[in-house]
């Protein structure tokens, strides 16, 4: 074998094994989210309360939107198209950062504060453990950004790209599953 | 002075104590700008922990190689002792190697069971008599958490050092899978070891290890300090089970298809499934005890503010942590009892030159043990006042854990059955093991019981079960393999006759103990309680306790001046000299840097131990691993 085509395999073989090692990480992500999800039910069973729903479904849109835009940067790298592949992944960290703006900014300024009973106490548990996990998201889209400006992906390597869109695409769907149990399920008690 | 300071270790400890003052001093500043009096000590202490623990590991050096990659430069892997430093000073330092992380994982653990162990022999010296001799309530309190808490994190480490050097030693794979997670998985120990420890020097607290609430929201103040100590111990389980994962399912070496595999690393892709899942729900518990402490998050305060009445909030609940806390904290003792499970049935037929009766199903049974674990939490809680629909379908799940654990049992006898047995000390505490994992698992089945449960729960009758359990599952089996495997990490022989002597004083010293802890429990005495009623009959039992209790840390003494004394001045091991089968025994001893010279494959049974013209593993010949 030659050295450029071992050195490829061997990056080969540690990429499955790096995206095992990630996807472990996320199944193991799972039971701390899902043990806030099920806090959330046994503490609040069949009522929750009153939230801004145009604020929750707005927040909830960006960061939808968001994970649009972060493959599209994926996609785009593994084409070589380093021009999309950069904007798309500032769209997606400035939508990252709304997101967060509008969790800490206005939800977190509502008439609801974290002393507040149950309803504080896991209204702010799961959105902050959430925007815990955006804001790393947000600094990793950064790094990713300031590597590929300095070109160090290229379509056959861009480890690190893929996992910082895993990773995002990951916390947009616990978000899909906090959202409902956050703002849509349950009788609002007045 | 020079190289001192060139120590990972002594970085960290300096970065550690400058973070924590930095942490604290910038809460202060952050609360004096929000318009609060400066100091209020559990902010400031809790943000001083966080900010010291990754100043830690910064100053350690276990972020260096990330920080590079976040600039984008490349990190080649180096290998081999430090360069221009003496060959120790690697293991104080970071290292890759997982050779090195392993014997790094075991020192620290023994290092952590010293300190437990010696906090035992003070309460128990305590408990000799009733009334108070010579420590006030909350002194004993703190010690008696710190004592399980300490032990756990002890055993945690215990676990991943014998995972760490052996399963890429079994498997024929060059390293872990990540061997810079490896590091970090390691050194992030040291600061919550760290943090455990100066709990009970600013305040301690009075929970035991479970840290349950109310109690621990209204504890001292060494209360937040031991959560998050547990959390960054925690933090170390999720990462190596990372890398035990990734490691024994993509790093195999050809023909090691997993019923290949050895009992041990079956033994750890058990324990890592578990600590990979449920270690998270002792984070989360214990990550909301300390919100509900600094913010006043009431996950678990019963008692609704004036404001939260208005809203129509409903109140927290203290059944929520116990349900959290447990979904870890039962399974997590197949974390500690698996591996050491792993170890007798792969030490067993090595001694008894016939292999291991059963494979197939004694790997399964760890499997089983494992899963069947995450259904059978709420047995502790049969008394807490939970939903009674749930402790009927709680005690069976749990009485069918036995019928795996009895698997392995029905392994080892038919494995010694007929057996060409030998003697020496690996041996010894592979059975002495076997006879006190047998007192543990039969003194379970009556806890799990909810009729027998209500009168057993809380008293030193559990406190002797566990004992028994985790003695045989992890201690027992735990020296087994530090005198097994010694040879091969040090190149040199242990004294066979301290060995010997180490088992022979251990092991009726501690039937001693805990059958005497299960008969003051039956007689009524409480756990974690400093005073008993010397109307209950149970002094003899306590003397007898406390004197088995001395003879078990006397007897772990010899062992430590025995390796102490071995690894400087031993004789120098031959290459095999348990004529075992696997494959690091055909290596020089202590192994190479890079442990194969030349790659091998597997061809045969692990276990086929006396049966003529069996293999188990071929070398390649030499040249052809290129």
């Amino acid at each position: 074998m030659s050295t450029i085509a071992s050195t490829m395999a061997d990056y080969r073989h540690q990429l499955r094994n790096n995206r095992l090692g990630l996807w472990l990480f996320f199944i193991s992500e799972a039971f701390l989210f899902g043990g806030l999800f099920v806090s959330r039910f046994y503490l609040w069973g069949n009522t929750r309360p009153e939230l801004d729903q145009t604020l929750g479904l707005t927040i909830t849109s960006i960061l939808l939107l968001s994970s649009f835009f972060m493959n599209r940067a994926e996609m785009a790298i593994a084409h070589d198209d380093r021009r999309t592949f950069l904007n798309s992944l500032l769209i997606t960290a400035a939508l990252g950062i709304l997101f967060l703006i509008g969790v800490v900014g206005f939800e977190w300024r509502g008439h609801i504060r974290p002393w507040d009973g149950a309803f504080g106490a896991v209204l702010f548990g799961m959105t902050g453990m959430h925007a815990l996990h955006v804001l790393s998201g947000v600094i990793f889209i950064l790094i990713v950004w300031n590597n590929g400006r300095k070109g160090h992906y290229s379509s056959e390597r861009h480890w690190g790209v893929e996992a910082c869109a895993i990773y995002w695409h990951y916390v947009d769907v616990i978000w899909v599953f906090f959202y409902p149990a956050l703002y849509l399920m349950g009788t609002v008690v007045r | 002075m020079r190289i001192l300071l060139s120590l990972g270790l002594v970085r960290g400890l300096i970065a550690q104590a400058a973070g924590t003052a930095f942490g604290m001093a910038l809460t202060m500043a952050i609360r004096v700008l929000l318009g609060l009096p400066a100091w209020n000590a559990e902010p400031v202490m809790v943000a001083g922990a966080l900010v010291g623990v990754i100043s830690f590991l910064v100053g350690v050096g276990a972020f260096t190689d990330w920080f590079k990659w976040v600039k984008g430069e490349e990190t080649p892997m180096r290998h081999g002792p430090p360069e221009g430093r003496p060959a120790w000073t690697r293991y104080l330092s970071v290292d890759y190697s997982h050779k090195v992380i392993g014997v790094q994982y075991v020192v620290t653990g023994i290092a952590l069971m010293l300190v437990a162990g010696l906090l035992a022999w003070i309460f128990r010296t305590e408990l000799t008599q009733p009334g108070l001799q010579f420590l006030d309530a909350p002194t004993f309190n703190t010690m008696i958490s710190a004592h399980g808490i300490v032990m756990i994190a002890a055993i945690l480490l215990g676990v991943s050092g014998m995972m760490n050097y052996l399963v890429p030693l079994m498997i024929g794979a060059s390293d872990m899978a990540f061997p810079r997670l490896n590091a970090l998985g390691y050194w992030v120990n040291v600061p919550g070891a760290i943090l455990v420890v100066a709990a009970m020097f600013v305040g301690g607290w009075n929970t035991g290890w479970t840290g349950y609430p109310p109690l621990s929201v209204q504890s001292p103040l060494g209360t937040p300090l031991f959560l998050l100590g547990v959390y960054f111990v925690g933090l170390s389980s999720i990462l190596g089970a990372i890398n035990i994962i990734v490691t024994i399912l993509r790093m195999r070496t050809p023909g090691m298809t997993l019923f290949r595999m050895p009992i041990f690393v079956w033994a750890s892709l058990a324990a890592s499934i578990i600590q990979l899942t449920g270690t998270q729900l002792i984070g989360l518990s214990f990550l909301m005890v300390v919100v509900e402490r600094v913010l006043g998050m009431g996950f678990f305060n019963p008692n609704l503010s004036p404001e939260a009445i208005a809203l129509g909030s409903p109140p927290g609940n203290v059944l929520l942590f116990q349900h959290l806390f447990w979904f870890y904290s039962h399974p997590a003792v197949y974390i500690f009892v698996l591996p050491g499970l792993g170890i007798i049935s792969e030490l067993l037929p090595v001694f008894a030159r016939k292999p291991l009766f059963g494979y197939r199903w004694v790997a399964l049974s760890s499997m089983a043990i494992a899963l069947v674990g995450f259904l059978v939490w709420a047995h502790h809680m049969f008394t807490a006042g939970m939903d009674p629909g749930l402790r009927v379908p709680m005690m069976y799940s749990t009485l069918l854990v036995a019928v795996p654990t009895g698997v392995k049992f029905f392994s080892w006898v038919a494995t010694v059955w007929q057996g060409k047995l030998s003697f020496p000390t690996p041996m010894l505490f592979v059975l002495g093991a076997i006879s006190v994992f047998l007192l543990g698992g039969l003194s379970g089945p009556p806890n799990g019981t909810v009729t027998t449960d209500l009168f057993l729960h809380d008293t030193y009758w559990i406190v002797g079960h566990f004992h028994a359990t985790m003695f045989g599952g992890f201690v027992f089996p735990f020296f087994a393999a530090i005198y097994y495997w010694f040879p091969k990490v040090t190149g040199r022989k242990y004294n066979e006759t301290l060995g010997k002597l180490h088992f022979w004083l251990m092991t009726p010293a501690f039937w001693v103990q805990t059958l005497a802890q299960m008969d003051v429990g039956l007689k009524g005495m409480r756990r974690r309680i400093v005073d008993y009623d010397p109307a209950l009959g149970i002094e003899t039992g306590h003397l007898l306790i406390t004197i088995a209790g001395f003879v078990i840390g006397l007897s772990i003494l010899v062992m430590l001046y025995n390796l102490v004394r071995s690894a400087r001045t031993g004789e120098v091991a031959e290459a095999n000299p348990w004529r075992s089968r696997s494959p690091e025994w055909q290596i020089p001893s202590p192994v190479p840097e890079h442990s194969y010279a030349r790659p091998f494959v597997v061809v045969g049974d692990p276990y086929d131990y006396g049966l003529p013209g069996s293999t188990y593993i071929q070398f390649a010949p030499s040249g052809a691993s290129e």
